[in-house]
């Protein structure tokens, strides 16, 4: 396949302090106890994508990736890790890399994507329609703990959160409209000439978009030169390419760039191809305005196809991008979406490493995870949560709905519900936690009770 | 509150028979139809060879309507008169009364004034007497019940169809204004309803909270509107509460949509496979007659008699006969033809797509192509028509030629030999004198018509004396003059197919509207950009001007035409002022122009007849500019507008760039200190814009010596 892959791995997001840090950027965040990079990766080693470029922020988090992919991706992948500066936004990283790019579609991926939808059946999408872009929309997921969730969570709104509006033809193929970040709150406003062009548009506030495209690489490269204010693929470029489609002033630009270059056959080739494409199928709407009525074209007109996969509803897509989204992932991981985590779970559904030792009269539910090397004491209780690797828990200690990474120490009579502890935290004798994020090496003193706190040093 | 009631017990009952209702509007209130509605009221014009209201009485009797309220506004006495003649009159299960009043130019008055008749209680289905359907009402009927039971703000039903694939056809096939639809998928429930939409807006605006409530909506530019609606009682009772309600559509639809205070709902539904659309103007008349002639409204096609009208034969290729024809051996008559009762057709006549009503004679020789000749019409030998009406007892001299989209109006006579020029209206009727587009007067107006047309009817009979030049020798009839915005639009709504020319322009300019609002949106898309701000403001400044500009124009022409006190048209401009928020310079430019195309509309043979036409309006309304011209920079955008319509838009003043200078100079109008700075200004430009100094070189010269002198 001549894809390039991109993923964007980003650095340490703000929206995840105090999570993130300078030791473990966001694309380092264990879920279910592992980095949620390696899904991406792992995703596209399945698709048998083997060669790709990892973007990050900084320098300092591109060596902690390096090392991290050098040793578990040791053989499996060929990976290169480059950093851009901080604050570029992910039109800018691409800008950045923009040198390593050669292949004629490239696939740019969010780095803290984890779903199970094939990167494949985007790419092959693409390419049916020869289309400038392709972007992945999935079902909006639903905030919040699910059916399966404590009363506590209960009473959260079950609405879906409205990350897009977009529009969409008929067959659901092409992408009409898209209004993303501010605009989303916003009027809609639709093209008449596209609605003219389609006859019928259908307007979903449903779909969330994946941060999972597919560019021609010539289309993505003039865009992101001639409009160097253009910061965010999905807020600037894609609604630039979907406002322009009808008249694109892009593959004009692109024929002509190409000539330049030992691209003109290939650019030739393209071209038959998509004729031939379009003698095969139905010609979609684009080619249909671009020849006028009864063949007759005014001026001739250049149109470039932006088209959508929308996945299916029984496959799971979340981004990691926020604190709930972090809890709901790693809730998903270890219960609705147990395959991604890649382990096999006990006859109680749950996953306890071997080298983890427990208490007498220590409880472990469904839907939990307990790593390598950690120990429980006794009487303890963990349902639904997430154990880090070698962490020592003493006896007494409820954790429910809770993600706990590593090396984390928890002392007698805890409770801890729907917390987030980030390494290396110490929590000291019948500490009360509940709805807390508590970041790196924090200690949390006996007896202290905390409620929706944000705790770090 | 009577028929709120009504509504109630309905829904509460269920069980008494109530007995479905129908109103049926037998005016359209709009004047499409002129000069033949000046005549004959609308709904009593034949489309192949039955009268429409037969058509739209007989699908209510099939759609198991008991009573129907046929509301008559103008020429109510003949609708009255039909109806009583007709067969509907004594129907065992469908009674047919009629609702008449005189003083209604609206339908949203009409629905008041039935309102206040009392006389609908339950559902009712409201329908305009010039719609063509099919289409099986139970299940729409079913759907709204069901939804007035679950929620009694469900006032409507629309009934909408699929429209064409292709959207050329979509926006030519009944020439109707584009319409823009949005529907909630789910239910079916109407958000969004655009119909006279403005096609300098290349986007359409959807109110953010049609999402809030569903997750997804779809937006329509491929339905039809079919003007059949199911309306509950409280429909009659909206009209009468907001009394500013005059259009069903425009006002009604649109007021319940955006009103969400009471929380009226209207719904939509969509059939698939039967017909029914409505004969708005010309244009629908021509597709909806050739829909019926190609059967799509079975059973009301000709050869059914679910009228009065006459038994006909159905012949290969389309062609329906009725009986006493006589056809000469050598006359051809093409595919998909009706010919009437009674009607003779000579030797060699051609005729083909065209509809040819009871008793008409043709002579030989004569071609016929998509025409609609209706009853008693006498062709003689070697006419040639093509795409035109002719209304009954329309007489065609030998050898007249009809172009396309012509409308002949009762009783026209066309001399020998004439050759009535495409999309012209001939009527025996002067064309009413007041013509404004102001909508609420041209309601007024149409009802105005009928006392003024018995009056002239009457006039035009006794006089016997006729122009010939207007119909030529021997004929009768006025030839209705078009404004230029009227002929602009004449053929999106004439019989005649639209030539090739338009459906280019008509694509050139759906495509230069997304060239122009991609800008736009680029302009707005590019975050914390300065700049942008300030370039849309432009953008703004320099639309409202050309809109000022054009609105000055047309002014000023309509009170050369109706010859307008000069005082008037200075109130006029300025009152245009005003609301633009212009300078006083502007409206000298404005003028200035208008009065210069002006004398370049008006005829001329050569450069020195152009000044001479300058020098006339000049001298007629030079005066007019005084008022603007306070200043010497005034007058130098005066001549600064002359010279960039010399170089743009009237290459045909370039020639005569100083001698209209020179007259403008000694009408007073520019002086010579104007000139002589404008001059001054230009010295420093590019050499492409000295072009007009360097001709005027010699003037400027001289009035420099003459100043000079005077020193």
């Amino acid at each position: 396949m001549d894809f390039q892959v991109v993923v964007l791995a980003g650095g340490t997001s703000t929206k995840l302090a105090p999570l993130v840090s300078k030791d473990v950027p966001k694309s380092l965040l264990p879920v279910a106890n592992r980095p949620v990079l390696s899904y991406v990766l792992d995703l596209l080693e399945q698709s048998n994508i083997k060669d790709l470029i990892v973007v990050v922020e900084g320098e300092d988090t591109e060596g902690l990736v390096e090392n991290w992919i050098s040793e578990a991706y040791v053989d499996r992948l060929h990976v290169q890790v480059a950093s851009v500066g901080e604050e570029v936004g992910t039109a800018g990283a691409l800008r950045a890399i923009a040198h390593h790019l050669t292949a004629s579609d490239i696939l740019v991926v969010s780095g803290d994507l984890v779903c199970d939808i094939s990167p494949g059946a985007v790419a092959a999408a693409h390419r049916r329609h020869d289309a400038a872009v392709t972007a992945l929309f999935c079902a909006a997921p639903i905030s919040g703990p699910t059916e399966s969730g404590t009363s506590s969570g209960k009473d959260k709104t079950k609405k879906p959160v409205r990350h897009n509006i977009v529009g969409l033809d008929l067959t659901q193929q092409f992408l009409l409209y898209i209004a993303a970040g501010m605009e989303v709150e916003k009027d809609i406003k639709v093209q008449k000439s596209i609605l003219r062009a389609v006859g019928k548009m259908e307007i979903h506030a449903d779909l969330m978009d994946a941060h999972l495209y597919a560019f021609k690489r010539s289309v993505l490269q003039q865009v992101l030169n001639q409009k160097q204010t253009f910061r965010s693929l999905k807020q600037d470029v894609l609604p630039y390419l979907v406002k322009s489609q009808l008249r694109s002033e892009i593959l004009l630009n692109g024929v002509q760039a190409a000539e330049n270059g030992n691209e003109d056959n290939y650019n030739m080739d393209k071209v038959m191809l998509s004729q031939l494409l379009a003698n095969a199928s139905t010609p979609s709407f684009h080619e249909v305005y671009a020849l006028g009525p009864n063949g007759f074209s005014p001026a001739e007109r250049k149109t470039h196809k932006c088209c959508v996969y929308i996945a299916n509803k029984t496959k799971y897509c979340a981004r990691l991008n926020s604190i709930q989204a972090y809890s709901d992932v790693n809730r998903d991981v270890i219960g609705d979406a147990s395959h991604l985590s890649g382990c096999t779970f006990s006859v109680h559904n749950n996953v306890i490493h071997p080298s983890a030792v427990l208490g007498s009269k220590t409880t472990v539910g469904p839907q939990c995870m307990l790593g390598e090397g950690s120990q429980m004491g006794d009487k303890c209780s963990v349902k639904r949560s997430v154990i880090g690797r070698h962490c020592r828990i003493g006896s007494n200690v409820k954790i429910v709905n809770s993600v706990i990474m590593n090396h984390v120490t928890i002392g007698d009579g805890c409770s801890i519900q729907g917390t987030i502890i980030s390494s290396n935290v110490q929590l000291q004798e019948r500490a009360l936690l509940r709805d807390c994020q508590i970041g790196a090496g924090y200690v949390v003193a006996a007896g202290s009770e905390h409620k929706g706190e944000l705790l770090r040093k | 509150m009577g028929a709120k009631k009504g509504g109630k017990e309905d829904a509460v009952e269920d069980m008494p028979h109530v007995p479905l209702k129908a109103i049926l509007l037998a005016d359209s209130f709009t004047t499409k139809f002129r000069p033949i509605t000046l005549e004959c009221p609308k709904v009593l014009l034949p489309i192949v060879n039955t009268p429409m209201i037969d058509y739209t009485l007989a699908w209510l009797e099939s759609a198991n309507v008991e009573e129907v309220f046929v509301f008559c506004c103008s020429h109510s006495k003949q609708i009255i008169d039909y109806l009583d003649k007709s067969k509907w009159v004594n129907q065992p299960n469908f009674s047919v009364s009629t609702i008449e009043s005189h003083n209604c130019i609206s339908a949203g008055d009409a629905l008041r004034f039935i309102y206040d008749k009392n006389v609908i209680n339950g559902d009712f289905v409201l329908i305009s007497g010039d719609t063509v359907s099919n289409m099986i009402l139970t299940e729409a009927l079913q759907e709204h019940k069901e939804r007035r039971q679950k929620d009694s703000n469900a006032v409507m039903t629309m009934v909408i169809k699929q429209s064409k694939p292709s959207q050329i056809t979509r926006q030519t096939r009944l020439g109707t204004d584009e319409l823009f639809m949005a529907i909630d998928p789910a239910t079916k429930q109407l958000l969004y309803y655009d119909d006279k939409s403005d096609d300098q807006k290349g986007t359409l605006t959807l109110d953010k909270a049609f999402l809030a409530e569903n997750p997804s909506i779809s937006v329509h530019n491929d339905k039809q509107d079919c003007y059949i609606d199911i309306c509950s009682p409280e429909v009659l009772s909206l009209f009468t509460d907001n009394f500013d309600y005059q259009h069903l559509r425009r006002h009604f639809v649109k007021g319940l949509l955006v009103d969400d205070i009471m929380g009226f709902k209207i719904f939509t539904h969509e059939i698939h496979s039967d017909y029914a659309a409505r004969i708005d103007n010309f244009r629908s008349y021509d597709s909806i007659s050739k829909d019926i002639i190609q059967r799509w409204t079975y059973p009301f096609v000709p050869d059914v008699q679910f009228s009065l009208n006459n038994p006909t034969n159905l012949e290969r290729h389309g062609i329906y006969r009725a009986s006493e024809i006589l056809q000469s051996r050598s006359a051809e008559i093409g595919p998909f033809t009706y010919i009437g009762k009674g009607s003779s057709i000579g030797g060699k006549t051609v005729i083909s797509n065209s509809v040819i009503g009871d008793g008409c004679k043709i002579g030989s020789n004569v071609l016929i192509d998509g025409c609609y000749i209706w009853n008693n019409v006498t062709i003689e030998d070697g006419c040639n028509l093509k795409q035109a009406i002719l209304c009954d007892g329309v007489v065609m001299k030998s050898g007249s030629v009809l172009e396309p989209g012509v409308v002949l109006s009762f009783n026209v006579v066309v001399g020998q030999e004439f050759v009535v020029p495409a999309y012209s209206k001939v009527s025996l009727l002067p064309q009413p004198v007041t013509q404004d587009s102001d909508e609420e007067l041209e309601y007024a107006d149409n009802n105005s018509g009928i006392i003024h047309t018995i009056d002239t009817l009457e006039n035009g009979n006794s006089r016997t004396e006729w122009e010939s030049s207007e119909v030529g020798i021997g004929g009768r009839g006025f030839i209705w003059s078009m404004s230029e915005v009227d002929h602009e639009e004449e053929w999106r709504h004439s019989v005649a197919p639209i030539p090739e020319t338009k459906l280019i322009e008509l694509t050139q300019m759906v495509f230069d509207n997304l060239e122009l609002n991609i800008q736009d949106d680029i302009v707005l898309a590019v975050p914390g950009e300065q700049e942008s701000g300030n370039e849309s403001d432009d953008d703004n400044i320099d639309d409202s001007l050309q809109i000022f500009e054009k609105e000055i124009e047309a002014t000023f022409l309509r009170a050369v035409h109706e010859k307008v006190k000069d005082d008037h048209i200075i109130l006029e401009v300025n009152s245009l002022r005003l609301s633009y928020n212009l300078a006083l310079e502007d409206c000298a430019s404005a003028l200035f122009y208008s009065m210069m195309k002006l004398a370049l509309d008006t005829t001329h043979t050569s450069p020195a007849s152009l000044v001479k036409n300058a020098n006339d309006v000049m001298s007629r309304y030079g005066k007019l500019l005084k008022p603007y011209l306070q200043s010497v920079d005034g007058e130098i955008e005066v001549i600064l507008k002359f010279e960039e319509m010399c170089s743009e838009s009237a290459k045909e003043f370039a020639a005569v760039f100083v001698q209209i200078l020179h007259m403008l100079y000694d009408k007073d109008i520019i002086q010579e200190e104007a000139i002589l700075n404008w001059a001054e200004e230009k010295e420093g430009a590019d050499e492409s814009d000295k072009v007009f100094v360097k001709q005027s070189e010699k003037f400027i010269q001289w009035l420099n010596e003459a100043s000079e002198e005077e020193d």
